[in-house]
């Protein structure tokens, strides 16, 4: 089978407080380090699983800045670690910067109908630094494929059916759909691997196609800032919640300050009418 | 019509969620509010509707939208507002509200905003807020092109208010179209949790990695919140840590609490966290490192050892009972 992952590259959200541009009032993305989303090396690992059971081959997707190229490499080691036959693509330059959903699912999908035909499409369920999680179901519809959202397990493929365990508030809900599907998986259905150095070199021969919106035959109207639908007006400052008191040890016995600091806990519920 | 304000109406577990009542609320307040009930729902679903504020609810209680997800949903919605053009639709930020939002932005072509916590509507347009990256910045947001306006509302946005109104009611059937028959439900699991429900309890206790282990979270966290009459919350490095399940996760992608009081044991604070909880009304905080981002936020912080301080508190509390 033949699996599309679509991931993002982002700035590395363990090293940076994250900032907001305030001229664009965009998340500031240039000059940071970059690491493939943990949503999508997620989303890969399970492409990984599937083809590694079925055969086939895995194409790795994204749109982003030239520092998405970080990522694409690391989503090509990982399918390389599994020797899968791996491509990637790679939708860069001006045209699609300040995307909102809906730009991003149309570049998606204009971008996959330039691969062989698919029989599944992997997300992750919303990207770690916007959390919009709304592009699978626009890119699903796009392409005119049934969404199989939420996925915190993907059962299997049986024939032409994929059946998946969509998370729900109360539990989760089995749900099936004909291949070809798009599937979103929640973060924490697998845990993905680590490239092999085998597969970080062999990751490297492989050729990255790029194209630019125009090459995809979008335009203004379609993607980029032009093309949003919503338009951020302001940031500003939240409401700071003030610190309250924080109370430390002021050097007795550890046991000593134990007790002391369950009465303080105590007595502020007390206040509270929790107890 | 220029002020009406939709909203899309779930049903979680035989109820109206609260979500919705909050949707509701709002939408009542800002202007005339309608909702849209699909699939099966309880026998006083209209007039729980009705009470929070809905003038109008669109019922399609046809058993399609329970087996089918989605398209049938998107396929009635988006004639729904084609006819009618309300000035916004309101869905909450959950699994099925996502689904049949961006369903509808892309068969519409219409922008959705996510992450929504407040809105207002100014000259027929609609300006919203969002509490971006955890709540550190608190961004507005509107709409650039005609169509319609599609708002995901972040839980507990609002607060629910029982003003006693009813609805009247029009039906709308499924479409007949096999072709949106397409995602298909089996079957549907209850997983349950014990306890009050981490959305609705008024104390919740929750514990991270600083806990050391699952069998310490166990032996100090549930007790805790027992005592309080609370539930139990977890940080998701716990979750994937595979000490509690999933449905236990507060943050950007488990559950939006607001509890009288957010007792946080050993866990840092990081943004996805806090996004979750810092609307709590109270937040005491237990944590070794003075420096931990949680204490900012904090009411009552504890530098300290959480395994010494837990049992001695749970036995403060027994005491003053
Ligand atoms: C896309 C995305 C979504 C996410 N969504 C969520 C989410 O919904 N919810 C969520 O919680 N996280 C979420 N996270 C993860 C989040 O970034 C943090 O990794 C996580 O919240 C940290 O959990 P923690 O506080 O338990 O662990 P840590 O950050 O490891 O903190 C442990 C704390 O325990 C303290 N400690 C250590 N020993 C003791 C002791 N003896 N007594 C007292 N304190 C002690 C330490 O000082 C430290 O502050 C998300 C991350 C991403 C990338
Ligand atoms: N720029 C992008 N490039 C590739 N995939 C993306 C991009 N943006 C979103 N996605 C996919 O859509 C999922 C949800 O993203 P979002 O809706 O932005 O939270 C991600 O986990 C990816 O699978």
């Amino acid at each position: 089978m033949h699996v599309v992952v679509c991931g993002k590259v982002i700035p590395d959200i363990n090293q940076l407080t994250l900032r907001i541009d305030p001229d664009t009032k965009r998340l500031h993305r240039k000059d940071e380090p970059h690491i493939l989303d943990p949503a999508a090396a997620v989303a890969v690992e399970e492409a990984l699983q599937l083809v590694e059971q079925h055969g086939g081959s895995i194409s790795f997707v994204t749109m982003g800045p030239s520092d998405a190229a970080t990522g694409i490499r690391t989503a090509l080691a990982l399918i390389s670690t599994a020797n899968i036959p791996a491509a990637a693509v790679h939708l860069l330059g001006d045209e699609f910067a300040g995307s909102d959903t809906l730009g991003t699912a149309k570049a998606l999908a204009a971008a996959i109908k330039q691969l062989p035909p698919f029989d599944l499409i992997i997300c992750g369920t919303e990207a770690s630094d916007t959390y919009a999680g709304i592009v699978p179901a626009q890119l699903a519809w796009q392409l005119g494929i049934p969404p199989l959202t939420f996925a915190n397990k993907v059962v299997g493929v049986e024939g032409n059916t994929l059946t998946i365990n969509r998370q729900s508030e109360t539990g989760y809900a089995v749900v099936k759909a004909d291949l070809p599907a798009l599937v979103s998986v929640t973060s924490g259905l697998n845990e993905p691997r680590n490239p092999s150095l085998k597969g970080i070199m062999a990751a490297r021969k492989v050729d990255v196609q790029t194209y630019s919106a125009s090459q995809l035959g979008l335009g203004p109207d379609d993607v980029g800032a032009s093309a949003a639908r919503e338009r951020v007006e302001t940031v500003g400052a939240p409401e700071a919640r003030k610190a309250g008191r924080i109370l430390e040890s002021d050097g007795q016995p550890d046991t000593v300050w134990a007790q002391q600091a369950a009465k303080e806990v105590a007595d502020f519920l007390a206040s509270l009418k929790v107890i | 019509m220029a002020d009406t304000i939709w909203v899309y109406a779930e049903v979680v577990g035989g109820a109206v969620t609260p979500t919705t009542l909050e949707m509701l609320t709002k939408a009542a307040e800002v202007g005339t509010a309608e909702a849209v009930l699909l699939g099966s729902a309880p026998a006083d679903a209209v007039a729980t509707l009705g009470a929070y504020g809905a003038s109008k609810v669109y019922r399609g209680d046809d058993p399609t939208f329970d087996s089918y997800l989605m398209l049938p949903a998107i396929e009635v919605v988006a004639s729904l507002l084609q006819a009618h053009q309300p000035a916004a639709m309101l869905f909450a930020s959950s699994y099925a509200g996502r689904d049949v939002a961006a369903g509808l932005s892309a068969k519409l072509d219409c922008g959705a905003i996510t992450d929504v916590g407040d809105f207002q509507l100014s000259d027929g347009n609609v300006k919203a807020t969002i509490p971006a990256l955890g709540g550190s910045y608190l961004a507005t947001s509107t709409f650039t092109h005609a169509g319609p306006r599609l708002l995901l509302v972040r839980p507990k946005s609002f607060e629910p208010k029982h003003t006693g109104g009813s609805a009247v009611v029009e039906a709308v059937p499924a479409p007949a179209d096999a072709a949106l028959r397409k995602v298909q439900v089996v079957d549907r699991v209850d997983v349950p949790v014990e306890g009050p429900q981490l959305d609705a309890a008024r104390a919740i206790v929750s514990g991270g990695r600083g806990l050391k282990s699952g069998e310490a979270f166990h032996a100090l966290i549930p007790p805790l919140a027992e005592l309080l009459g609370g539930a139990v919350g977890a940080t998701r490095a716990i979750v994937d840590a595979g000490w509690v399940p999933y449905a236990m996760q507060v943050g950007q992608t488990g559950k939006t609490v607001k509890p009288d009081v957010y007792i946080a044991v050993g866990i840092s604070g990081a943004i996805q966290h806090l996004a979750g909880m810092k609307q709590s009304k109270a937040i005491i905080a237990i944590n070794s490192d003075p420096l931990a981002p949680i204490f900012q936020l904090s009411d009552l912080g504890i530098v300290g050892d959480a395994a010494q301080i837990l049992p001695l508190l749970i036995d403060e509390i027994r005491e003053r009972k």
